[in-house]
């Protein structure tokens, strides 16, 4: 069968269309990655900014002697349904606390309820049209207004939504995140300097390498189990502990210190090494003195970057008990704590529409941290980075 | 707290015995040298030394004094353990001191001994795996004991509802069922949604950014796909519950179509986008790993750039590019958060995606988050689940590892 050049040239016009075609095919999917990330982004910030503005009311407190036993006596009787339960409830307290300042009384800007908050953000909320309209009067006249929400930097969990903050979580992630690094840092250094300077090039060493990369890639829930059966029940660990939960991510975070501290010492030039047993250093000596703080910048990056995945966990920590709710800022490492993750998922559980907000606030919360965390660990590298 | 205090005691008592040692040690080497002989090591490696022999086994022995107390359930008072310790600190001390001669190799002793530490670091990896490995098996047969093995592999029915009324001690738990077939058939179709979404958009993305991208875009196309590994899977899950699913629900209900809130698309979807990464990064090495000889081969034959894509790149990267896949299904099995909070809780046995259907992971979490005390069969069935899922992702990782093994040995590739 032969063709006429006219029909071979038609043919190459099409091979060429449908090569260019393939072209924008790719081009496409790569756009469609990106807008995929670009819409979570807006998303995110659409629900979350506004959790970091909070409805304040302008009142008077009247520090009265029947406020000492009901903190509403204290309150304009028009004001207590906008305003939130928390306030009220401190009163008393606060009378018993100090008794001479009953009979006196100021003017605060005090925290509203989340209800009054979703209706000035636009959300769905449970307000009737004349309250609404009664406190469209209150914003015109400047007694109702939108400020900074420092009570979510504040507090920790609570129950009634305007209230809650995520304090609780971050100091909880960060003693987390001490016994993680504790445990997984030395670990994992000591083991990749084993594997890549030390160890024989036999079979126990290639077993530990394929278990590394397999353990890598275990479902993380997997090592919730391990934490739940070996730390918990069997050695005594309790539960809910940043002990627990700490000790659970470190394994979890070992491989990935292991690998990028291995890659780090490969980097090394054996140069260095032959120049340092040249001088006559043991081969300790020359791990320690010499190969180690070249291969630090390294090394930092990844433990960086492994504890920044250590801290976005949440699966093995629910199964180590670490979704307790957590009112106080917890103080020590064996008492229950909750870590931000967690913190994420309780609030997205509470069917109140302004724990949607918190929810999406703890988020951006999160991902800020995670965001610096990263961008730190790229500086630290283009910083330090030697090529050799 | 007096074990605590005990413990405090015993740490101070320790350190201070090694700071004794260092000092001694230094002292008497120093001592020595000044006293004009010749010795093998520096007076600070013979400290080291010291040290080492003086804290090294003592907190051996009070390690293996630990392990059996609570291995064993042996009943030595914890006073008695620390002291014993103490004193096999102390012998060290006398003993090391005693080696501090001109004719000890203090340098490689030191070198021996930290070797062997380094070695046992590296073995905790081992033992990680090995927890992981008895925690499962080991609840796992203690389920079995309690339900047939047959049933949980082909049973179609989970409801674990009565073991909970057995274990209060009301009903025998007989009317307990596990099932596995619908939660792993849930765990698949999620699964299987996830890889339809991620496979031809990494793909295609790693074959954009490592054919046509110029070095620009590639740089910045890199970490900003990485970005979308790096968000935390309880972030996903949030976005697939109140973001993704309501626009399902809607979409469906345009089409007249009955979607339910929990549906198996938005989990499957958002997993989807959390893989893409995985599959794009190492699709990408693969492809550039291709050699260029291949690539002009088929452009001198006359083959258009999008053929020689087709025809001989794409061919010569597929068990890279299946590896990654497998890799990416591994974790899309083994994901936990996104199902947890956007799929379902009920076991349900159906092929459409519009439905709420449950996974594994869920029941792990549901069954280890409930109030239920730890030996109830449903609390060990979460472990038997656990096994499975294990056996399941340790294959595909292997079968990946295997792949991507033969690949670089055809092509001599060193970059993986």
């Amino acid at each position: 069968m032969s063709h006429t050049f006219d029909e071979i040239s038609q043919q190459l016009k099409r091979r060429h269309r449908k090569s260019s075609r393939l072209k924008w095919i790719t081009m496409g999917s790569l756009g469609l990655a990106g807008l995929f990330l670009v819409l979570f982004f807006a998303d995110m910030l659409t629900k979350g900014l506004p959790a970091f503005q909070q409805a304040y009311v302008q009142t008077e407190i009247s520090y009265n002697e029947e406020a000492e036993t009901d903190g509403r006596q204290a309150f304009d009787e028009e004001l207590l349904p906008i305003i939130s339960r928390t306030v009220v409830r401190v009163i008393p307290m606060e009378l018993r606390n100090n008794p001479d300042m009953i009979g006196t009384s100021e003017e605060q800007w005090v925290l509203a309820n989340s209800e009054v908050d979703q209706y000035l953000k636009g959300h769905r909320n449970s307000l009737s049209a004349e309250e609404q309209a009664a406190i469209d009067e209150r914003v015109e006249a400047g007694q109702v207004d939108m400020r900074f929400n420092t009570t979510f930097f504040t507090n920790g969990d609570s129950k009634i939504a305007e209230n809650a903050g995520i304090l609780a979580a971050v100091v909880g992630t960060v003693m987390t995140m001490i016994v993680t690094l504790a445990i997984a840092f030395p670990i994992g250094v000591m083991t990749a300097v084993y594997l890549e300077e030390f160890a024989p090039d036999n079979r126990f060493t290639q077993i530990i390498e394929i278990n590394i990369n397999n353990l890598a890639a275990i479902p993380s829930i997997l090592f919730g189990l391990l934490g739940l059966a070996i730390f918990i029940n069997f050695f005594g660990v309790p539960r809910s502990s940043p002990l627990a939960g700490g000790m659970t991510l470190a394994l979890m975070t070992l491989p990935v210190i292991i690998i990028s501290t291995r890659t780090a010492l490969r980097s090394v030039p054996d140069s260095i090494r032959h120049a340092a047993f040249g001088v006559g250093c043991s081969r300790w000596q020359v791990v320690r003195d010499h190969v180690l703080p070249l291969a630090m910048p390294g090394i930092m990056t990844g433990s960086i970057i492994g504890l920044a995945q250590a801290m976005g966990e949440t699966a093995p920590l629910i199964i180590v008990g670490m979704v307790a709710f957590i009112p106080d800022v917890g103080a020590s490492f064996t008492n229950a704590a909750t870590v931000m993750p967690a913190q994420i998922f309780t609030w997205s559980g509470e069917p109140e529409q302004a724990f949607v907000e918190k929810t999406a606030g703890g988020i951006l919360v999160l991902l800020t941290i995670l965001i610096s965390l990263n961008a730190f660990a790229v500086v630290l590298r283009k910083k330090f980075e030697r090529r050799w | 707290m007096q074990t605590n205090q005990l413990l405090l005691i015993f740490c101070g008592a320790l350190l201070l015995l090694g700071l004794l040692a260092f000092f001694a040690g230094r002292s008497k080497a120093t001592r020595l040298r000044s006293a004009g002989t010749a010795m093998f090591a520096q007076p600070d490696q013979y400290a080291w030394f010291t040290v080492l022999s003086t804290a090294g086994p003592a907190i051996l022995v009070g390690a293996v004094g630990a392990f059996i107390l609570l291995l064993l359930g042996a009943d030595i008072p914890t006073l008695y353990l620390l002291a014993a310790s103490l004193v096999v600190a102390a012998i060290g001390l006398v003993v090391s001191l005693n080696q501090v001669r001109p004719d000890f190799h203090a340098r490689q002793a030191i070198e021996r001994v930290i070797r062997k530490i380094l070695a046992g670091a590296a073995l905790i990896s081992i033992f990680t795996t090995f927890g992981i490995l008895f925690s499962i098996i080991s609840e796992a047969l203690r389920f079995f004991q309690m339900h047939s093995f047959w049933d949980f592999i082909t049973g179609t029915t989970w409801n674990p509802g009565a073991s909970f009324l057995a274990s209060a001690g009301r009903g025998d738990g007989s009317g307990a069922e596990f099932g596995s077939v619908p939660l792993f058939a849930g765990t698949f179709m999620i699964t299987a949604i996830a890889m339809l979404v991620a496979v031809p958009i990494g793909l295609l993305s790693a074959i954009y950014m490592s054919e046509y991208a110029p070095r620009s875009v590639r740089t910045v196309a890199k970490p900003v796909l990485e970005v979308l590994a790096g968000i935390p899977t309880v972030v996903y899950g949030f976005f697939a519950a109140i973001t993704v699913a309501p626009i399902i629900v809607n979409i469906a209900g345009f089409f007249g179509l009955d979607a339910s809130y929990n549906n198996a698309l938005a989990p499957g979807i958002v997993m989807g986008i959390m893989i893409i990464p995985f599959i794009s990064s190492l699709s990408d090495d693969v492809i550039n790993s291709v050699p260029d000889s291949m690539r002009q081969g088929s452009l001198a034959l006359g083959m258009t750039k999008g053929e020689t894509i087709r025809d001989v790149v794409v061919p010569a990267a597929l068990p890279g590019i299946i590896s990654a896949s497998l890799l990416g299904m591994s974790r899309a099995l083994g994901e936990t958060m996104i199902v947890v909070m956007a799929a379902g809780m009920r076991p349900n046995l159906t092929a459409n995606p519009l439905e709420d259907m449950t996974t594994v992971t869920v029941r792990i979490v549901a069954a280890l988050t409930g109030d239920q005390e730890f030996a109830s069969a449903e609390t060990l069935s979460a472990f038997a689940l656990g096994l499975v899922l294990f056996i399941v992702t340790l294959a595909l990782n292997l079968v990946s590892v295997l792949m991507i093994r033969r690949f670089r040995e055809k092509y001599r590739a060193n970059n993986l």
